[in-house]
């Protein structure tokens, strides 16, 4: 297409690309041609995630959906969104809620909060879909064990991700559904008040596990869901499971490839 | 007419035959591989699709799935259909192909191509597709926001998020000390464990159905029926008081549900012998519950080893339970943890079928120690 434009705009766009500082960014021709096109694929930290040639039954829509990319790609979406939700979101008890009314009523292009609670929706939907494909393809057998075992890791994160981010807005849907998920902890074997055998962990005549101090109570920060849990909810949902998730995406990618690409027949 | 329909659509919603109906439709399209074509899926595409829209002119059908944190659900519906169709076709498809000498679709595209442009022109695209899709829908639906958090006041229902709603509708059956945490751990422990226990190495890198029966047949029940399903059933059938509700029922905060659930040990002691439950202490707690721990032991440690047996060592009509050759092909190690982890999966369907047919409530029931199974 671009070799159709002619006139002023095309040498424009050749004193671009000739210029020095196109050169230092893309240290390597239009990607035509064998040469140039490894090179592209070689000089891109992000690119070089791909190999530089694949068997083409394996990057068909067909074969894998994208959907491990799209699930990726959505995880992208949601550190952006997410990112300039967190200018804006205080994460107490005082303000949660109104910061959130504020960000979809008085913040220019107030359809962030929209784009990162859909796009959390999807990622859920699309890593389950990504797994019946790999499933599916038979693509968890050896040698790929391994990286299924990854996928399964972040599989569960993606869950926990979206739990831990649905108290943040701070309204009943939100303290409930975080209410309802985390009673259950309450009945962790030994290490819930209410779980089995959680009664024969004592001390003298004390009990070890109470609700001040059970697999709940570590959960929540306190004995309900208050503003001790939107603080340790928040820390986890804004830094440490996204950097765990981001560590391990990259050990599956980088194993993608390492186990041979994506799976074809032998 | 219409009021006919409505009643039997509510009728097969409810969570017996729902379950009973999926599953058993299930198991036949795996035996009959046909109604995997294309003609079949766009003609159960059309009726969902026609079902779903005319369904929003009542007014309760609309109330559910209208509302906004429910729409990724009408997604699921569709996508979980979608996808499973489509694998399930092309590994027909390719059963097929080896059928008639020839390899599988996978292999005919076994040359390689350069991944610029041919891979990432494809992400892009697809970037670029759903940025369009995820805006469109953002703007379009807001995201919902109810009234400020207000601990003094439970709503009801009081739901997880949806993709938690598998395990909530567990609780039904099992108490949150299974439902909640055993349970969640073995699925992902079980998740994990797959590629060491399935050692049938075919069907390793193309779709295909007959060369992997049984993991497909297994994996697919637990995915549809046991996640799918109950998520779906959880977000659009369960009501208030976490009651049951026809798509097309009122949600009447009001309805109660008699609960006249027993136990094993009812059954037992008071039913059977007509005596009243030993009581006093924990050896009388023991022989209340002799029979529930005695079942849930043998299913539990005695049911793995007697199906590892050969068909000949086990009685007339139970021969059908025999894996020998399961046993014998994946070695002991793989095999007791793979029907182990089987088990504990059919565990759920067993329980609720118990449920519905004998109100069984707990097969064994430690109370005093919060220790119900
Ligand atoms: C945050 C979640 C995840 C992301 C971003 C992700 C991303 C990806 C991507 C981009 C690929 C390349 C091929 C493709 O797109 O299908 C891939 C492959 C793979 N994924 Fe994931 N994945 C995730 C979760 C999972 C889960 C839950 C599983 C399984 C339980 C899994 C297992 C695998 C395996 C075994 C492969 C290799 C497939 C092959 O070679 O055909 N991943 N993943």
């Amino acid at each position: 297409m671009l070799n159709r434009i002619t006139g002023p705009l095309k040498a424009a766009w050749k004193e671009a690309t000739d210029s020095q500082v196109w050169s230092s960014v893309f240290r390597h021709g239009k990607p035509v041609g064998d040469r140039n096109r490894a090179l592209v694929m070689m000089s891109n930290v992000f690119l070089h995630l791909h190999p530089i040639k694949s068997r083409k039954a394996g990057i068909k829509l067909r074969y894998t959906w994208c959907m491990g990319g799209i699930t990726f790609f959505l995880f992208l979406v949601l550190t952006f969104t997410g990112l300039l939700l967190m200018f804006y979101y205080r994460p107490t008890v005082e303000y949660a809620y109104a910061d959130i009314v504020d960000l979809q009523e008085h913040v220019p292009l107030g359809i962030m909060r929209e784009l990162h609670r859909w796009g959390a929706h999807a990622m859920v939907i699309t890593v389950w879909l990504h797994m019946l494909r790999v499933f599916m393809t038979g693509s968890y057998k050896p040698p790929r064990e391994f990286n299924w075992g990854i996928g399964v890791v972040l599989l569960v994160l993606t869950l926990l991700l979206s739990f831990t981010g649905y108290l943040l807005p701070w309204d009943q849907l939100a303290i409930w559904a975080i209410t309802v998920g985390s009673n259950m902890a309450r009945a962790t074997p030994l290490l819930g008040t209410e779980g089995p055998l959680s009664a024969s962990l004592t001390l003298g005549d004390i009990n070890l596990i109470n609700a001040g101090n059970d697999a709940r109570f570590a959960l929540l920060g306190a004995q309900s869901v208050g503003g001790s849990t939107l603080l340790r909810f928040y820390v986890l949902h804004c830094v440490g499971l996204p950097l765990i998730a981001a560590f391990l995406m990259a050990v599956h990618f980088w194993r993608v490839r390492k186990d041979g690409g994506i799976s074809g027949p032998m | 007419m219409l009021d006919i329909f409505k009643d039997l659509v509510n009728w097969v919603s409810g969570p017996t035959v729902l379950f009973t109906v999926t599953t058993v439709g299930l198991l036949l399209a795996f035996r009959f591989t046909a109604v995997w074509s294309r003609t079949s899926a766009k003609v159960f595409f059309v009726v969902l699709a026609v079902f779903y829209v005319a369904s929003m002119w009542d007014p309760n059908f609309f109330l559910i799935v209208a509302k906004p944190d429910n729409i990724p659900i009408t997604g699921v519906i569709f996508l979980v259909f979608f996808f499973t169709w489509y694998a399930m076709h092309q590994g027909i498809e390719n059963d097929r192909r080896r059928e008639a000498g020839e390899a599988p679709h996978e292999k005919k595209e076994g040359y390689k191509v350069w991944v610029w442009p041919d891979l990432v022109y494809t992400e892009m695209l697809a970037m670029v597709l759903l940025s369009i899709v995820l805006l469109v829908w953002s703007i379009l639906l807001a995201a919902p926001l109810e009234q400020p958090a207000n601990p003094a006041d439970s709503p009801n229902p009081s739901k997880a998020p949806w993709y938690f709603l598998g395990l909530q509708e567990m609780l039904v059956y099992f108490d949150p000390w299974l439902a909640g945490v055993v349970f969640p751990t073995l699925i992902i422990v079980g998740l994990m464990a797959i590629p060491y226990i399935d050692t049938n190495p075919k069907g390793n890198g193309y779709f295909t159905f007959r060369e992997r029966k049984v993991e497909i047949v297994i994996f697919l029940y637990g995915f549809l029926i046991l996640w799918s399903l109950l998520v779906i059933s959880g977000t659009f059938l369960r009501g208030p008081n976490w009651n049951f509700f026809g798509p097309y029922e009122y949600w009447d905060v009001h309805r109660v549900e008699p609960l006249l659930n027993v136990n094993v040990s009812d059954f037992f002691w008071v039913k059977l012998l007509s005596q009243p439950l030993p009581s006093g202490g924990f050896f009388a707690a023991l022989l209340r519950e002799w029979l529930g721990l005695i079942l849930v032991g043998a299913y539990v440690f005695v049911l793995p080893v007697v199906m590892s047996w050969p068909r000949e060592k086990l009685p007339k009509g139970f021969r059908w339970l025999s894996l020998r050759k399961y046993y014998e092909k994946m070695g002991p190690a793989r095999y007791y943890i793979g029907i182990s982890l089987f088990l504990m999966m059919m565990s759920l369907p067993i329980k609720m079928y118990l449920r519905w047919a004998f109100n069984l409530k707990y097969i064994v029931a430690f109370p005093e120690i919060f220790f119900n199974i």
